[in-house]
């Protein structure tokens, strides 16, 4: 059974179309994810989808409800944790937690025991009586993602939910979710702009920009459709007029670009490519300033299918990743 | 309509009421502050004034105006009389301020008593100071009626006396003030509580975090409503007691007395309460609430009838002051704190009240946004 069934889902504002024609769906138990730089309406989707904000046009089923028609069966079904940090600072967490459970009508036997167990599954059962004043922005999504599971919904929706937090905080975000979807098998759809969480969480990837969905397979497969499987990237001095040209004739090299200061070269063989590579520039007295190898990642995928790149997101996790330039 | 959900908001708004003392002081220090300075302010009876007296006169007659001035002066201390030689040195310093008042005895004014043609004192005053001037305009005046007086009685005597009888001992301004003082504080809560916080949650994103609960929009607007409530009854019954106490109202702890003053508290703090939500419902800027806060405290306190009688307003006040809920709430604490009425003196402005509550709940339900 599907999950999540949207079909030709449209949002206007005024002349803007925050979403345009979006259909997919989403089986039970997948974790779905939203691709896209910000603006470019995965917010607004998931708030049609979570009853927030009523479509334009189109149509969307959540856990078998109607959105437009049926919106108190749909929030009955769903935990949702809004991009916004949306905890009471002045409650404590386990204080959020029970409250959240009696506007869900949890029982009251179980609502006790239920946020104790949901607090503990996050990490945070030695501060479930500290007010969330205190809390850091990771503890913050995380007492909010237990709150999310208060009710024991079928259908999680996460937008950007580590967005704002430092890496260590990102890393037991994700660590959090991976664990409970493997206890759970909850559906989960998240939306995110950043590349290596969409590929370290999600089993498939809806790409969207610019409100349109423009691609959505499994990551491999997405990585797979971009040419080449490791990027070379090469900055020069005194490099002559047609040395691109003499770039695209190395071995394994299925495309060559040029961005901003960089050589971007996709490559089959990243090694066997710079090796030879380096052998070129010190035959034509080129200078080479830096050199990365990389493997493909979504970032080279969202950049082949939108032809922009995700300026707003790092590539932190991508291997012998050089950004020195950037501070020379 | 679910109760637990209603329960669950109040209980979120009670536990932030009780975490955060701020709110429950701001709404105390503001009325009583307001209720003791002005209170003081405007009550006390004007005293030693100084008036120039210009005896131009010099006879007998002259001299019994001037002793009944010095009757005042050591009786009611109204006012003390320093003497002047002339009318223009007199008020050339009235003008400058250094007396209030100047009393002139012209030089034909005993002549003029025992021709029996219309005898005068001026009576040289003032006037940019409309308290001041209407307090010894009035002592003056009696003193000239009293001169009136023939010495002898007529035969047939056609003077009426007016008895006038209070039927309340004598109530100090402060005390006529306090009702205004305990709405004010109400009204403080149902800004703060209501309008300030309410609003400030919607743009922290604290609303998205229960509008993707199951609750319906008539479940949060009582919700807020009820726990606003709730609070503003709190810090009225708190300023009525210790306003009270200040204020010196006789048996502050009538049992009986106090029971309805909860009644009105309450109902007051709904009608306030909901009107606040009604302001505030579409509003999602944080800067609206702080900016109209001012204009809202003029707007529903002034023309309430809390420190000046509605009598005394231009008609298109008398419309505002019949619309504002503060109205109701002043007349039926003033029943309550100055007379001890009885519900007999509350239950029109309890209804009142109710009724306000009714219908702004319901436009606030009717025009509340459970979307994003």
């Amino acid at each position: 059974m599907n999950a999540i069934e949207v079909e030709s889902l449209t949002k206007r504002f005024g002349k803007l179309t925050a979403v345009d024609a979006v259909s997919f769906t989403v089986p039970d138990g997948e974790v779905f994810g939203l691709l896209g730089p910000n603006g470019a309406g995965k917010t607004t989707l998931i708030r049609m989808l979570t009853t927030l904000t009523p479509p334009s046009g189109g149509a969307a089923r959540v856990a078998g409800h109607d959105v437009v028609r049926e919106p108190d069966a749909v929030r009955h079904s769903l935990g949702v944790i809004p991009q916004a940090l949306t905890s009471d600072p002045e409650l404590t967490a386990m204080e959020n937690m029970l409250i959240h459970a009696k506007l869900f009508g949890v029982p009251g036997g179980e609502r006790e025991r239920l946020s104790r167990e949901l607090l503990e599954s996050v990490g945070l059962e030695n501060f479930s009586d500290a007010l969330v004043r205190t809390y850091s922005g990771g503890m913050r999504r995380r007492l909010e993602i237990a709150r999310g599971l208060v009710h024991s919904p079928r259908i999680l929706f996460l937008d950007e939910p580590t967005t704002g937090l430092d890496p260590v905080s990102r890393a037991n975000v994700w660590e959090m979710i991976r664990k409970l979807q493997a206890r759970t098998r909850l559906t989960i759809l998240l939306t995110t702009h950043y590349m290596d969480e969409a590929d370290k969480l999600c089993e498939r990837i809806a790409i969207v920009d610019h409100g349109k969905l423009v691609a959505l397979d499994t990551p491999a497969r997405l990585k797979d459709s971009v040419p080449g499987t490791n990027i070379v990237e090469a900055e020069f001095e005194d490099a002559p007029a047609n040395w691109m040209e003499e770039l695209r004739g190395l071995p394994q090299v299925a495309e060559v670009t040029q961005r901003d200061i960089l050589a971007h070269m996709a490559s089959h063989d990243g090694p066997q490519t710079v090796a030879a590579l380096m052998e070129l520039a010190r035959q034509r007295g080129v200078k080479v300033k830096t050199v990365t190898v990389q493997n493909t990642t979504l970032d080279d995928v969202f950049l082949h299918y939108t032809g922009r790149q995700l300026r707003d997101a790092t590539r932190s996790g991508g291997p012998g990743f050089d950004i020195s330039h950037l501070y020379k | 309509m679910k109760l637990y959900r209603i329960m669950a908001i109040i209980e979120r708004d009670m536990r932030k009421f009780f975490r955060s003392p701020t709110l429950m002081v701001s709404s105390m220090v503001f009325p009583l502050m307001q209720l003791v300075v002005l209170g003081y302010a405007f009550g006390g009876k004007i005293q030693g004034v100084k008036v120039a007296l210009v005896d131009e006169d010099r006879s007998s007659e002259a001299r019994k105006v001037r002793e009944l001035f010095a009757g005042i002066e050591s009786g009611p201390k109204t006012f003390r009389t320093v003497e002047y030689g002339s009318v223009g040195d007199a008020v050339m310093d009235l003008r400058a301020g250094f007396v209030r008042a100047v009393v002139h005895i012209p030089a034909d004014y005993s002549m003029r008593v025992y021709q029996k043609n219309r005898p005068r004192i001026a009576f040289v005053i003032d006037n940019t100071d409309n308290f001041m001037s209407s307090a010894l305009q009035e002592r003056v005046a009696q003193a000239v009626a009293q001169l009136n007086a023939p010495d002898v009685e007529p035969r047939l005597k056609r003077q009426i006396d007016l008895q006038v009888v209070e039927v309340y001992p004598y109530i100090e301004y402060v005390k006529y003030l306090l009702s205004g003082s305990i709405t004010m504080s109400i009204f403080v809560v149902a800004m703060i509580g209501g309008g300030i916080v309410f609003i400030d949650d919607k743009a922290r994103g604290l609303h998205e975090g229960y509008l993707v609960t199951p609750i319906h929009k008539t479940e949060l607007v009582l919700g807020l409503s009820f726990a606003g409530a709730l609070k503003g009854l709190m810090a009225g019954t708190v300023l009525a007691i210790i306003g009270g106490l200040i204020a010196g109202i006789p048996r502050i702890w009538d049992p009986v007395r106090l029971l309805y003053l909860l009644v009105v508290l309450a109902v007051a703090s709904l009608a306030m309460l909901s009107f606040m939500f009604l302001v505030m419902v579409r509003v999602d800027d944080p800067l609206v609430p702080r900016a109209i806060f001012g204009v809202l405290n003029t707007l529903l306190f002034f023309p309430s009838g809390a420190i000046y009688p509605v009598e005394g307003f231009p008609w298109w006040l008398r419309w505002i002051s019949a619309i504002d809920p503060f109205t109701y709430a002043v007349h039926a604490l003033k029943n309550l704190l100055l007379k001890n009425t009885g519900f007999e003196g509350i239950y029109l402005d309890v209804l009142v009240l109710l009724g306000f509550s009714l219908i702004q709940i319901s436009a606030c339900i009717a025009l509340f946004k459970r979307q994003l």
